[in-house]
């Protein structure tokens, strides 16, 4: 029966770490559907650098930091690892996004090594692993089962950091006023997220950890359930939100607040009763309609919305835990409210200055002819659409 | 020879082949083209940012005839790519002064 466990969960989180990698291609998709056709390829390959280069960084030195160990007793350590390594690249993921067409592929990835074997794993430590501040008046009690500040806040303090220091698209803010940049190819941005979704399921269901009884049976499903419930409710409100406010449905947007909802769920999925993910999932929709503007408003640019669906709903999320289910002993509203705090200040500072140092000696930004001819013929060479030559 | 250039809706190039074709216009070649006349666009909506869609898709139709053809070209056009809405497009009739069919030789009148 032991062997049993071992092997149910050990199958469990290969399969969880399936669908995350779903994510690749959905942050692919995504991004590749927001940007100019002339920059596609130029993100397309970022994707496919990041899920390397940080998974890599992640195997070698960023598991260690994390973790401490790579002894596991609960299931086979290789699947262990494997579940944990599939979260790395998509902190960066979230950063990449944000600033698209106008960053450089190289600089970034000297970053995603920084992220995936230092900063990212020790987040992790201080938060899910080795615990290096116990004992100490900054250690968390924050309840986050799946990532709502680990990961999603985490990758949106990066972003916050880059486009500070990188700024926005050439021509992207003319004499104060906001130029648009339409997304290039709707189809793919419905494609990118509805991959995002469905990984979300091995994202917080795996998160449990184990499937091997018949309770943690019950929890993994309810964990599901309850991660798409908030993406529904994400996506209604977000559409209704668009109607009241432009009369307008823009899916673009719609998806968004789906995403918001799935962000904002995923620090406590677990632990609602089947009717609070339609609450929290609502606000993180919400949230999405009135957050992009506002944004765009600060002059931050960022192509994918990144900030408002992970970063604000990331904080959001980890605060509902404290409101929706705290029971006053190991889950309390300040302990979620401490964690957001403690965890922004090192995301955002540790990203900043390394962010800051990269860029002393290698520019982050491309030339603005570089990104007027678009990055593809600079980065790549070769464009993903070379029969449609636009704007 | 009157040369007929017309620049319309790319949605009514369909209706205005045929209308061509009824009256027997032969032959015609199109473009893909963008543009903006006296509206200067219109305004879309993205992300709850409007912004100006300023040079619109069009399709310039090019067509060669007799100068007793113009007029009910003109009028066949005019008709199938009318929708009545601002952007409908415009007519410029020009001169021509050769034709040649390059497979035989034939020239102007013959070569339409």
């Amino acid at each position: 029966m032991e062997d049993f466990a071992y092997i149910i969960d050990t199958f469990f989180a290969l399969f969880a770490m399936t669908l995350i990698i779903f994510m690749v291609p959905g942050f692919a998709m995504l991004e590749a559907g927001i940007v100019r056709t002339k920059n596609v390829s130029t993100v397309l390959t970022v994707n496919m650098m990041i899920y390397s280069v940080a998974s890599m960084a992640f195997l070698l030195v960023g598991y260690d930091i994390a973790f401490g160990s790579w002894d596991n007793d609960s299931m086979s350590k290789w699947a262990a690892f494997l579940f944990q390594m599939a979260f790395v690249g998509k902190a960066i993921n979230i950063m990449s996004g944000g600033v698209s067409e106008r960053v450089k592929i190289f600089p970034l990835s000297i970053f995603t090594v920084l992220m995936g074997a230092f900063i990212y794993p020790l987040i992790v430590n201080i938060t899910w692993g080795a615990n290096l501040l116990k004992d100490t008046f900054l250690e968390l009690s924050m309840y986050d089962l799946a990532g709502s500040t680990v990961i999603h806040s985490t990758g949106g303090w990066a972003l916050l950091a880059a486009i500070m220091i990188i700024g926005p698209r050439y021509k992207r803010y003319v004499k104060g006023k906001i130029r648009v940049i339409p997304a290039s190819n709707i189809p793919l941005v419905v494609l990118g997220a509805m991959l995002l979704w469905i990984g979300w399921f091995g994202f917080n269901g795996g998160s449990v950890g184990s499937i091997s009884t018949k309770e943690n049976a019950d929890l993994v499903a309810k964990t599901i359930m309850n991660t798409n419930t908030a993406g529904l409710a994400g996506a209604i409100v977000a559409s209704l939100m668009m109607l009241f406010k432009y009369r307008k449905l823009d899916i673009t947007m719609i998806l968004n607040g789906a995403l918001g909802g799935l962000v904002a769920i995923t620090a406590g999925p677990d632990l609602y009763n089947m009717y609070l993910p339609i609450l929290i999932g609502a606000i993180g929709g919400a949230l999405v309609v009135f957050v992009v503007p506002f944004f765009d408003k600060l002059q931050l640019d960022d192509p994918v919305g990144a900030l408002s669906v992970h970063l604000v709903n990331g904080i959001w999320g980890t605060l509902a835990v404290g409101i929706f289910a705290s029971n006053g002993d190991d889950i309390t509203f300040w302990g979620q409210l401490k964690g957001v705090l403690v965890v922004g200040v090192i995301a955002f500072t540790l990203s900043y200055v390394v962010i800051f140092i990269i860029n002393k000696f290698l520019a982050f930004r491309a030339e603005n002819d570089d990104q007027q001819q678009g990055l593809d013929f600079e980065e790549c060479g070769l464009e993903s659409y070379p029969e449609f030559v636009r704007n | 020879m009157k040369k007929i250039e017309a620049v319309i809706k790319p949605f009514k190039l369909e209706d205005v082949k045929d209308a061509l074709v009824a009256i027997d216009i032969s032959g015609m070649t199109i473009t893909e083209v963008r543009g903006y006349g006296r509206q200067q666009g219109h305004t879309e909506l993205y992300r709850g940012a409007e912004y100006v869609v300023d040079f619109l898709p069009k399709v310039k139709i090019e067509l060669v005839v007799q100068e007793d053809d113009v007029d009910e070209a003109i009028a066949a056009i005019t008709d199938a790519a009318k929708t009545g809405k601002i952007g409908d497009g415009k007519i410029f009739v020009s001169s021509i002064e050769k034709t040649i069919r390059i497979r035989t030789g034939e020239e102007d009148e013959e070569a339409i």
